[in-house]
């Protein structure tokens, strides 16, 4: 059996070998990929972000617990800072989703952010067909919300969960214009502490005040939980179906919703590619160390130094 | 471009032993050496941390052991590992042992014990020695 084949039929030793092929790069990983394409778009995948330490995988916990409940299978994809100074991680969600380690009907992989040039979001899109490929019915992919990778990767998501606690009262407005506009729904967590009436009525506030954005759309809902009680998590999951209805329930809307998805994917795609293709011979060839010197002894400024390298590589002849 | 493959290991805490101090500071060790490393948590199961490893697809898994039941939890892990076809997987061992303890837990396929008083140095550098990442 091939390894496409081997993955279709839900080989856990085969997707979780393939899922570390992608994340390293390996060319050969690509073309199972391909493979494995027209198996995938059958699973529904639920983002799920915040801060550190906001509760994020216990909530991820949670959920798997009601939707293993319910007879879904699950694929987890937790990822984790790596060290800008060492290149290493300590990917540490597992502990808080212990109790599903042993249940077949759930994957769980650890991932580290690396040092890409933007290709997380890419590794993040793979490892999610890889999962899909292998038949789980959800993907609940978790990330740590900070920076523009982290906002791909969010968007990324059919449904996208950003998760708060009580108290970050003025981080919110600092928040506003990031990660923030791209949630489908708000959990506020840890709700029994002080200062949760008032989170949800910031986020209330912001989302009033972009009224405009959500009108004759999908406007969303603010919920409180207690994770580590399992309190607040059956409401969450119903918020999640209701906004899958939501974008599947009009043809209109649902195809506008695939185009743009397709599209952003695709660009995303494609800026991958070059990157890879390009900048490797760029920064390893002889013109590029000559062109770094030049700028040192500031004999040539950057921008024209830029505008030689690039224009030469990706169109030879002109210029 | 190339990317280089990177080290994954497995640090896990099998057993009814509540002392990871030790497993943490490995951890971040093996970190700061540049590995990306799992973190069970504790009381996992020999089923489990096989189960994770595969998961995880990790080169090694580091076991942390200070409750005295080493002698079943890391022999069991390494056979388990051969049930499930995954025996090139390394497994190392770190915590206290009795001395007699230590050839018999290599002799099951423990490739290497550290004991109390180590220096993080020598137990990253076995990684960087000993270990390749799996192609």
């Amino acid at each position: 059996m091939g390894i496409a084949e081997k993955i279709i039929s839900g080989d856990v030793t085969a997707a979780a070998k393939l899922i570390r092929d992608i994340d390293d790069m390996v060319p050969e990983a690509r073309a199972i990929l391909k493979e494995l394409y027209p198996f995938t778009g059958m699973a529904y995948v639920v983002g799920i972000t915040g801060a550190s330490g906001v509760g994020k995988s216990t909530l991820v916990d949670q959920m798997v617990t009601h939707l293993r409940k319910a007879g879904r299978t699950v694929g987890i994809l937790a990822v984790d800072p790596t060290s800008p100074f060492s290149g290493g991680a300590i990917l540490g969600d597992r502990v808080r989703m212990q109790q599903h380690s042993m249940d077949e009907g759930v994957f769980i992989r650890s991932m580290a952010t690396r040092g890409y040039f933007g290709g997380l979001t890419q590794s993040i899109k793979g490892v999610i067909d890889v999962l899909d490929a292998m038949g789980k019915e959800y993907i609940l992919v978790e990330t740590v919300g900070v920076g523009q990778d982290e906002i791909d990767i969010v968007q990324t998501a059919h449904t996208s969960i950003i998760v708060l606690i009580p108290g970050m009262g003025d981080d919110i407005q600092a928040l506003k214009a990031g990660i923030l506009e791209v949630g489908d729904i708000f959990v506020i967590n840890k709700a029994d502490r002080e200062g949760a009436d008032r989170t949800v009525s910031d986020i209330k506030f912001m989302i009033e005040m972009d009224e405009k954005r959500y009108k004759d759309g999908w406007k969303p809902p603010i919920l409180t939980a207690q994770a580590v009680y399992g309190k607040g998590i059956r409401e969450i999951l119903d918020e999640v179906e209701k906004h899958r209805e939501y974008l599947t329930s009009s043809k209109e809307r649902q195809s506008k919703y695939r185009y743009e998805k397709t599209r952003n994917d695709l660009v995303e795609m494609i800026k991958d590619k070059i990157v890879y293709e390009v900048l490797d011979d760029i920064i390893h060839s002889g013109e590029f160390e000559e062109a770094l010197q030049l700028i040192m002894k500031r004999k040539i400024d950057p921008y024209t130094a830029c505008d030689n390298i690039v224009l030469k590589k990706l169109k030879p002849g002109k210029g | 471009m190339n990317q280089k493959r990177k080290i994954r290991i497995l640090v896990a805490k099998p057993g009814l032993d509540g002392h990871d101090r030790g497993a943490r500071i490995i951890a971040r060790a093996y970190r700061d050496a540049g590995f990306e490393v799992v973190y069970s948590g504790l009381h996992q199961t020999p089923e489990e941390i096989v189960q994770a490893a595969i998961q995880e697809d990790v080169d090694m898994i580091g076991l942390s052991s200070l409750a005295g039941a080493h002698m079943y939890l890391f022999p069991r892990v390494v056979e388990l590992l051969k049930e499930k076809d995954a025996e090139d997987i390394v497994v190392c061992g770190g915590g206290i042992f009795p001395e007699e303890d230590i050839p018999k837990l290599k002799r099951a396929g423990i490739k290497e014990i550290f004991t109390p008083g180590t220096p993080l140095a020598v137990v990253t550098k076995w990684v960087e020695e000993n270990l390749k990442p799996r192609g």
